[in-house]
């Protein structure tokens, strides 16, 4: 049998996908075989189970509610409104909740909506007796309109960028009104889109974790990710954990059939900018509409941030910036976050080398989705189960504390897998599409096709996956607050203990820092890799 | 030159078999509907494609296992000819050394290649500051380089005006008999091209349904098919 | 080349050098707010580094019961040579885990009260009691002028919101667990079910829950009826005040032990030993702000003669607490999400 041409284009995916099979079913192998030595029956206290996955799916609904429902007005607002000073700015920085590190989300969000925050003295000030309550459900929501509103707003801009000029032309020789435009035209996309962003929405907020673990306030309110975590560490309950983690992937497995078959498949890089001109932008109420819609997302976006910034610069600068641990705390954040982006890149790059091929040249699209899918799974398994089950399984051949970080980073480039291949799957396809004959019949092929031809095409999405990647596991409180020790503590970590005795201005400044040092990395990455021209 | 023997290509429930024998030096037009088996006709030729069963000669040599870059054919596709990335001389010279990696001689050789096509100069510029027919004068330049006795062209000047598709046709020509080219061209435009073609075959539902001089295919077309295909101008409107 | 040589050698020596010649170590797994800046850890760590000429490095872990939680995640493969903060609720159950090693050394200094709470226990052997106190609700006066006067009157007639720790990690949250036991008995679940709508947030250590309601999140706490003397003593503050309740006050003796996987049992017994000396002792009062395990021969600082002394003393009977503890945080569990 003679090797079809690209044939070994197939290598590089097979052996991602034998990383990914040692790492999740190691994971998985160790935590069965840990649970079958202690023997607990799994279905003890139920009821704790149950109300466990009520209030997870109570808070992810409210929480996808919430964000779509603010989102829809600022999305049509932005859409309508093409052209005034900042737009390009606020729909750049719309994109800032993916990247800011969660804990750092969190401590903003605490300086604005906290007890002794800016929203309660201002009720005060203006002798208002209400009083905002950020610990439990409340400031889950809070925090989680947060982080999602504004990723579900360029989402839903990304629906309005997709209506055809036509419409707009015609609505408007046909005279429509406000309200018939947006009830022909703009609700029939909506209808398409929104179910699939909040889905999106809720499959995220469903699996939080550091906010819930921050803002949650003790078992009432607890997500199946909190509980894992608690079952972990406080009872070391591996059949717990079993049970919960079962129940945790099989729900998100279901909602990842519904968004998937709800959603459009939505192009990571769309023009956002396109302004499409509308005839009924004159109104003083549609105007008035408009920009509060746009100062409130605003607001909601930039306030906790800003907090985080005059905050860090206000606190004692001089000491806590002196502060060793600080510096040995950003030096293994970063190293964490560059080795986990880096371990991402390469094995969703693997898996793309190889799915493209599969799905181009081989005309095999299902085994190619299935590949895809493959690297997308971990979508839906908790980050403590695969760090759970890692740990366990090297328990008895190494120190696992002294280990932790490697854990943290393996975990962490599980979880950006996803990223890498929704950013880098389309455009390397794309590449293959239209150039592998021309390589073929050129003969371009190993190393001059990775340097003459894949390099430069792919470079901006690389990039960026690899910045998106990288600033994720930078910023995770995630199974670090399982494994961390003195030793092995990261930024993330260092500012939850800080908060959590209540060294407040140190903390400040820990989240300016760990702010800081995020986007300036995010943005070094995606330059520095993703070349001149990309933002 | 180009000969399939019963080469059988099957692609989910269609299956294609061409038999064709081509002579070193002719210009061949290949007409037919769109997913009749035109394209798959010249994958089997370049090796994009590999028969199920059957054989593919090339140049009186067995290639049917030959990789793409082994044999002796350059084809120039619809689009994406070019790599938008590289600059023309670039994406002439990959013709030469697919790793780029030319000597001062070589350099010279796709200066003069580019001169060839009408390009003399231009070899500085990217893909997008050429016009349509610039970029496929390119591509016919690095076609000269790699020197293939074979040219595969896959409807290549169809988003061209008329005037400079006949221009791209006739330089095609040029090449073919300065330079000893085989030829095959497909196209939906036969007339336009039976001036240079001597042969013009009719694809259909992957077979060769029909064979022959273009003005006889134009004018006395055999099966239903092809009349079918070329429509009013099949009753004799010329 | 031998110049290379030479440099490399130098170089090498310099890396090596501070490891090979430094100090042994002994590594204390402990809570928080014992090794946080203003608790008993400076002060112990430096007195104790004076006399052994060894490193001591603390290890901190959200609280007592997550200490327990961290030594079994980690097994023999634990780096703790030292455990310090369990209490005797957890005592037995971490003496089962066969993880810790006896101490051997004779407790007849410790104070009369502790000693006869660990006759009761089997584990005398292995645990070395540093402090004592009682658990309690502490208020602020300004916020909560008249405290509930017993914890049924707590959880049953009043409004008041308060700040607890969770038993999982929390020593503080256990006894109150139990404290509740032995209040409501079997009703022990439905008492949890009315309190939980007031109950503020429930952290993970004690240090969390105390921070909160220092900025006010909450008018009552649960700490220890010496927490007062924090205030009296550092700030001159009286508005912090422990509330006494009928039912009487649960006591928690805490205490430290020896792992048995310890590279370093020699200084860990001589650590465990100056638990009970004056260096160690003294530093309780005024920095962990209990009752030291070793009645100090001047007396206790002034602060603590106006705390409140409850009327009956609830002593924890570890050896009945290791089979019931999983069932009842389940039940405090359920009760608490329902």
């Amino acid at each position: 049998m003679i090797p079809r041409p690209g044939a070994a284009a197939l290598w590089p995916g097979a052996a991602a996908l034998l990383a990914l099979a040692l790492l999740i079913g190691g994971a998985l192998g160790g935590l069965l075989a840990a649970a079958a030595d202690t023997g607990t029956s799994l279905t003890r206290n139920s009821d704790y189970v149950l109300a466990v996955l009520r209030f997870t799916v109570l808070q992810a609904a409210l929480s996808a509610l919430l964000s779509v429902g603010l989102a829809i007005p600022a999305a049509r607002a932005l859409a309508r409104r093409g052209r005034f000073p900042g737009r390009g700015l606020l729909l750049r920085l719309l994109g800032l909740p993916m990247v800011v590190p969660t804990i750092v989300g969190v401590l903003g969000i605490v300086a604005i909506y906290g007890r002794s925050g800016l929203l309660n003295d201002a009720f005060a000030a203006l002798g208002l007796p209400v009083r905002l309550d950020i610990y439990g459900l409340s400031g889950i929501l809070i925090a989680h309109v947060f982080f999602n509103m504004p990723f579900a707003t360029r989402l839903l801009l990304q629906g309005w960028a997709g209506i055809p000029g036509e419409s707009w032309r015609l609505a408007s020789q046909l005279g429509m009104s406000s309200g018939q435009m947006f009830r022909l035209i703009e609700a029939p996309m909506l209808r398409q889109v929104a179910p699939g962003v909040a889905g999106l929405v809720f499959l995220l907020c469903f699996t939080s974790f550091s906010v819930v673990l921050v803002l949650g306030g003790g078992p009432p309110n607890a997500t199946l990710e909190v509980a894992i975590y608690q079952a972990l560490r406080f009872d070391f309950d591996i059949p717990r954990v079993i049970a919960l983690a079962a129940l945790q992937v099989a729900v998100c497995a279901v909602l990842f059939a519904v968004a998937a078959r709800l959603t459009r498949p939505i192009p990571v890089e769309m023009a956002l900018g396109r302004v499409v001109g509308r005839h009924d932008l004159g109104s003083t109420l549609g105007r008035v509409g408009d920009a509060a819609a746009i100062g409130l997302a605003a607001a909601i976006l930039l306030l906790p941030l800003a907090a985080v910034a005059v905050d860090g610069l206000s606190g004692p600068l001089s000491t806590a910036l002196t502060d060793p641990a600080l510096w040995r705390a950003a030096q293994r954040s970063l190293a964490v976050g560059l080795t986990a982006g880096g371990l991402a890149l390469a094995l969703g790059w693997g898996l793309v080398q190889s799915s493209r091929t599969l799905r181009v040249r081989f005309y095999r699209r299902r085994i190619a989705d299935r590949l895809e899918m493959a690297g997308s799974l971990v979508l839906i398994l908790p980050p403590f189960v695969v760090g759970a089950g890692l740990f366990v399984l090297l328990r008895p051949v190494a120190d696992v504390f002294a280990i932790g970080l490697v854990l943290v980073v393996l975990v962490n480039a599980l979880m950006g897998l996803p990223f890498v291949l929704r950013i880098l799957g389309p455009a390397a396809t794309e590449a293959e599409e239209r150039h592998w004959r021309l390589c073929d019949s050129l003969g371009i092929g190993g190393w001059d096709r990775f340097r003459l031809v894949d390099w430069p095409l792919l470079r901006r999405p690389a990039g960026l996956a690899l910045a998106i990647c990288s600033a994720l596991a930078f910023g995770d409180l995630g199974v670090i607050a399982l494994f961390g020790t003195p030793q092995s503590e990261t930024l993330p970590l260092l500012l939850y203990r800080q908060m959590g005795s209540y060294r407040t201005e140190a903390a400040a400044v820990t989240a300016l820092v760990l702010l800081g040092l995020c986007l300036a990395m995010f943005a070094a990455i995606e330059r520095g890799i993703g070349g001149r021209g990309s933002d | 030159m180009i000969e399939l023997r019963d080469a059988v290509y099957r692609y989910d429930h269609a299956e294609m078999r061409f038999e064709l024998s081509v002579a070193a030096g002719a210009f061949v037009a290949v007409i037919g509907p769109s997913g009749a088996g035109k394209t798959t006709l010249l994958n089997l030729i370049a090796g994009f494609e590999r028969p199920e069963s059957g054989k593919i000669l090339l140049d009186g040599r067995e290639a049917t296992a030959l990789a793409p870059a082994a044999r002796p054919v350059t084809t120039l596709f619809q689009e994406h000819n070019l790599f938008a990335h590289l600059t023309a001389a670039q994406n002439v010279g990959l013709g030469l050394h697919p790793g780029l990696r030319l000597s001062p001689a070589q350099h010279a050789e796709v200066a003069a290649a580019l001169a060839i096509v009408g390009l003399a100069g231009l070899g500085g510029r990217l893909p997008r500051q050429l016009s349509g027919g610039e970029r496929q004068r390119v591509a016919l330049a690095r076609s000269v380089v790699r020197d293939r006795k074979v040219l595969l062209l896959d409807e290549p000047f169809a988003a061209l005006d008329p005037a400079l598709r006949e221009e791209m046709v006739a330089l095609v020509d040029r090449l073919r008999r300065e330079r000893g080219l085989t030829v095959l061209l497909v196209t939906h435009l036969l007339d336009e091209v039976g001036d240079f073609a001597d042969r013009a075959i009719f694809v259909c539902d992957g077979r060769i349904l029909a064979d022959g001089v273009p003005a006889d295919l134009l004018n006395r077309p055999t099966v239903p098919e092809l009349k079918a295909y070329l429509g009013r101008r099949a009753a004799g409107v010329d | 080349m031998r110049r290379f040589i030479q440099a490399f050698l130098v170089v090498s020596s310099a890396v090596l050098a501070p490891a090979a010649a430094a100090a042994e170590t002994l590594t204390v797994y402990t809570y928080n707010s014992f090794f946080s800046e203003w608790g008993p850890g400076p002060v112990v760590e430096r007195a104790f580094e004076a006399e052994c000429g060894c490193d001591l490095e603390f290890v901190g872990v959200d609280d007592g019961v997550a200490i327990l939680s961290r030594l079994r995640l980690e097994g023999a493969r634990t780096r703790a040579d030292v455990v310090l903060g369990l209490d005797m609720n957890l005592v037995s159950e971490a003496a089962a885990t066969g993880l810790l090693a006896p101490h051997g050394l004779d407790l007849s200094a410790v104070d009369p009260m502790v000693g006869s709470a660990m006759a009761t226990s089997l584990v005398g052997e292995i645990f070395v009691p540093y402090d004592w106190g009682y658990f309690a609700f502490v208020y602020d006066s300004e916020s909560l002028p008249t405290p509930p006067e017993s914890l049924r009157a707590l959880v049953e007639d009043s409004e008041v919101e308060i700040l607890i720790q969770d038993p999982r990690t929390s020593t503080p949250g256990l006894g109150l667990l139990l404290w509740m036991r032995q209040v409501f008995g079997a009703e022990a679940a439905d008492a949890w079910e009315k309190l939980r709508p007031r109950i503020v947030t429930v952290t993970s250590g004690w240090s969390e829950a105390y921070g909160l309601f220092l900025e006010g999140e909450a008018p009552m706490v649960l700490s220890y009826t010496t927490s007062p003397a924090y205030h009296l003593t550092v700030d001159g503050e009286d508005r912090y005040r422990a509330a006494p309740f009928e039912e009487g006050h649960y006591v928690q003796i805490e205490g430290a032990a020896k792992t048995a996987t310890t590279d370093q049992p020699d200084l860990a017994d001589r650590f465990l030993a100056f638990i009970l000396t004056p260096p160690f002792q003294g530093a309780i009062p005024t920095t962990n702000w209990m009752y030291p395990a070793v009645a100090p021969e001047d007396g206790l600082p002034p602060a603590f003669d106006s705390l409140i002394e409850p009327s009956r003393m609830l002593l924890p009977a570890p050896v009945a607490i290791p089979d019931k503890r999983g069932a009842w945080v389940e039940e405090w569990l359920a009760a608490m999400s329902r």
